[in-house]
This record gives C-alpha cells, structure tokens and sequence, in this order.
C-alpha cells in the first residue's frame, strides 16, 4: 500500500524554485532516503510532507489524507525529527517524552508507559532524570528521534538524524533507525552517502529541485555506471543531463 | 484541551525553572518595597506610603512577565523545537493558550506576594487588596499580550532590549510609580496618559485605597489597550505559524 504520494508538488520562495513538481511514491513500510546537496529541496520537500509548509502547488497524499486539505489528518499520523536536535532544554528526558505523548492527546497513564519503553529502546535509561541539555550530541538525537516515535507515527521524517554525530554515535543511532525498518514508513534526508546505502531500502536524489534519480543503491550504481554510490550520486547530483 | 495542557504544563516549567525569572517576578519588587520602606521610614512623602506605592511595584512587577513570555517565545522559535511542535497537531489557539495561560496564575501569584510584603511592610490589610488583584488581571493580559507580540516579531537578543530594558523602563517612569506625573506635566504627563501604564497603577491605587468609583475611568484604557495588544499577538502568532510562509 502507498503510504506517500506526491503530485506535481511545488514550493516557490519569492524568486527561488525550490521544489518543481515531485512525483513521488513511497511505499508503506519502507525507509525511503531523499538525497541532494545542500539547496536541492530535500528539507523543503519533508516540510511540506509533514504539513510544516504549503505547497505553492500539486499536493500530496499521505496515507489517504491530502496535505493541503486535510493537515490536521495528516499531523496526527506523522512526527518529524528535525535537523537540529528538537528539544526541551530544561526539561529532562523523561519530561519531554511525556509532554510529547500529551501534545498528541495521549492520556497520561498511556504516556508513562510509552515514555518508559521508549528510554529502554533508546538506552536513555541513566539519563532519564537529567536535563535535556546536560547531554551530550548523539544521546540528545536518540532522544529527539524517540520523541517522534512515541507518538506511534506510521510515518516518520528523519531530516539529516545523523548530522553533526561522531562515528559511534553516529552507528549507535543507525541500530535504532534499522530496528524501526518495516515497522514504520521513514523519510530519511542525508549528506551522508554511506548511511543512505546502509540504511534505505531506496535511494531518491535531488538536484535543484528535481527528483533526477529513484532506485535502490545498486540500481544507481549501474545506472550511473560507477563504482561506488558516492560516484553515483555525484553523477546524478551534478548533471542535469543525468537520466533517471 | 488536554493538548494544550500539555503544552502548558511544559511552559510553567520553563518559566519557574529560569532562577532569574524568580528573582525578577518575585525577588526585585519584594527588594523595591523594603527600600522605598527605609527611605519612608527616613523621610516620610505620601507617594511612597504602601497603600500608594505597593500598586505601582506591581504594575512595574507585572511588566518582567512581558520579558518572560517574549523570551520564552522567541527562543523556541529561534530551535527546531517550535518546528517540532508545529508539525504536531496543535492548533494556533492550543498555541495561544499555551503560552498564555501559565503567565496569569504567575501574575497573581506575584501581585500577591508584592501586596502580601506591603502588609508585612505595615499596610493595612483588607479585602480592596483582592479587588486591587483583579483590577490588575487586565494589565497582567496586557503584559502578556505584548510578549506575545514581541516574541512572535523578534528573535531573542532583540527581546533581551526591548521588553527587558524599554518596555520596563517605560512602564517605570510613564506609570507614575516612583513620582507624581502632575510634577512634571506637559508633554511628559499627556504621553504618559495615552500609555496604558499610569492608567493601570490609577486603577490600581483606587481599588486598593476603596475609591471604587475611579476605577473604571482607569480601566477600560488598560481593556482596550490589552485587547487590541492581544489580538494584534494572535495575528503576528498565527502568520509566523501559518505554513505558506514557511
């Protein structure tokens, strides 16, 4: 089943084009990875799939809901974590679990629960209590990724989760994204070529504002007829002639 | 209703886990009190008897709430964390409320504790105080509204200046706390009363000194004021919020 479908969709600021019309779709259960340098739309695409910016025009569907019609719908099915750490500061982890759990309406007794099963998944046991900014980078993005997945999404947008992490924070986090793999649809944005091969089952790539490639990692490669996935990537990424 | 709790009860943690909110909301209005009380007890002059003086402290005490909410508000959007929240199915009045809500129970807290210090300090005690506390609801709205304003326009630096050092200073010296407004006059008097500050400490000072009758003359200013003041917020609020300008 589709759980994302987008439809010509297009976001303009003023002059800058940064979107044109992306068709796109994504299957439920799957962990879909949007790729492209920096400025290609990648975050401007994942805003307007979780209803954080209208589309200039097109539209999308997420899980039967159109985002342009029916926000609220769509909002109550996803949760995003954004690219810098999304976090209440002064709050300690087990706080901002549960605060997350009440802004979706979960009632209380429920988000103990949740909020406790969640610091076990993400081994944020010994820093339950702490403060949110006593820790360090990579607990703070383990914590802001189990904020968005207390709220049982079946569709999850992680913008850039990695970024910023050094290596061992970075691979712990990539165990936590794979247990989640075929559970839950994920929307995965990276600059890193290694963790989208790792980690997605398929591979978009963006450039200006295009979708200029779609495939499994090894489906680019050989398109690309490069040797590795960096290779490829930059071939799409950098030629417009590039075919998809 | 229970979504906006949530965020509520999220905020009042923010605002009383912030040491120099307490020190500003409770600690300096308590320290003004006992200074204008030595320099009573020294030289005596009518303006700073605690029936007088206590509902200026607490108007000017009420405007740090201005720099609370406005802080509190600029630095969320200045993270990701605002964005996390607005993909979240909050609506704008959960917002609104959100961050409303938690500032007017700490308002009466504190205009309680300034009036419970005057007692202390040798005013009489009576009921116009509970009076003078609901009298003040209007400019504690007021306050807020103007936070709301300022912390969905400026980013935090610029809230730093404007709430913590214009708005107090305006609110200090055009309320006619610390002076009477009539020893200056002209200009100085006429800006002052078109601002809602003298109007709130008048009101204020008629609650607690049972000229009730004087009271309203005073208050709607202060009504209309944070009316337009809180719906100017919720627009300011709403477009920041809105997603076709993101």
């Amino acid at each position: 089943m589709t759980a994302i479908q987008t439809i010509n969709l297009t976001k303009r600021y003023k002059t800058t084009l940064a979107v044109n019309n992306l068709n796109l779709s994504i299957e439920e259960g799957e962990l879909f990875a949007l790729l492209g340098v920096n400025g290609a739309g990648k975050t401007t695409t994942i805003k307007m799939l979780c209803c954080l910016s209208e589309p200039t025009s097109g539209d999308a569907i997420v899980l039967g809901d159109s985002i342009t019609k029916n926000p609220f719908a769509v909002k109550q099915k996803t949760n995003v974590s954004p690219q810098e750490t999304a976090i209440a500061r002064i709050l300690s982890v087990r706080e901002n679990l549960e605060m997350i759990a009440g802004i979706y309406g979960i009632d209380r007794e429920t988000a103990k629960e949740k909020t406790q099963t969640m610091i076990d998944a993400f081994k944020l046991n010994e820093v339950a209590e702490k403060k949110a900014s006593t820790l360090s980078g990579g607990m703070q993005r383990r914590l802001s990724i189990a904020m968005a997945l207390i709220t049982d999404p079946k569709i999850l947008f992680l913008d850039e989760p990695t970024l910023g992490l050094d290596v061992l924070a970075r691979r712990e986090l990539w165990t936590s994204i794979r247990k989640l793999k075929g559970k839950i649809t994920i929307i995965l944005t990276t600059h890193y070529m290694e963790e989208a091969e790792a980690l997605s089952d398929r591979i978009g790539i963006m450039f200006q504002g295009e979708l200029k490639a779609i495939g499994t990692a090894a489906e680019l490669m050989e398109r690309a007829h490069a040797k590795t996935f960096e290779d490829a990537f930059v071939a799409f990424a950098t030629e417009p002639e590039a075919s998809k | 209703m229970k979504k906006m709790m949530a965020f509520a009860k999220r905020n009042i943690k923010e605002l009383v886990r912030d040491p120099l909110n307490l020190a500003f909301s409770i600690g300096f209005p308590t320290a003004l009190l006992l200074l204008f009380a030595a320099i009573q007890a020294n030289i005596p002059v009518p303006l700073y008897e605690m029936i007088s003086l206590s509902p200026g402290i607490a108007v000017f005490g009420l405007s740090f709430i201005t720099l609370f909410s406005a802080t509190l508000i600029s630095k969320d959007r200045s993270t990701s964390f605002l964005m996390r929240l607005f993909a979240s199915p909050l609506s704008s009045t959960d917002f609104i409320l959100g961050y409303t809500f938690p500032l007017l129970p700490m308002a009466i807290v504190q205009s309680a504790i300034c009036f419970g210090v005057a007692v202390a300090l040798g005013m009489s005690w009576t009921l116009n105080i509970f009076l003078t506390m609901l009298v003040l609801i209007p400019t504690a709205i007021l306050f807020v509204g103007v936070g709301l304003l300022a912390g969905s326009l400026l980013n935090d630096k610029q809230v730093g200046g404007i709430c913590g050092a214009l708005l107090t200073n305006f609110s200090a010296w055009l309320s006619g706390a610390w002076f009477d407004l009539d020893l200056v006059g002209g200009a100085f008097k006429t800006v002052a009363y078109s601002l809602p500050f003298a109007h709130a400490v008048d009101a204020a000072r008629a609650a607690l000194s049972g000229n009730y009758h004087e009271i309203m003359s005073h208050l709607w200013v202060v009504i209309a004021y944070a009316l337009v003041i809180m719906t100017l917020a919720i627009l300011a609020f709403r477009k920041k919020m809105s997603s076709k300008n993101n």
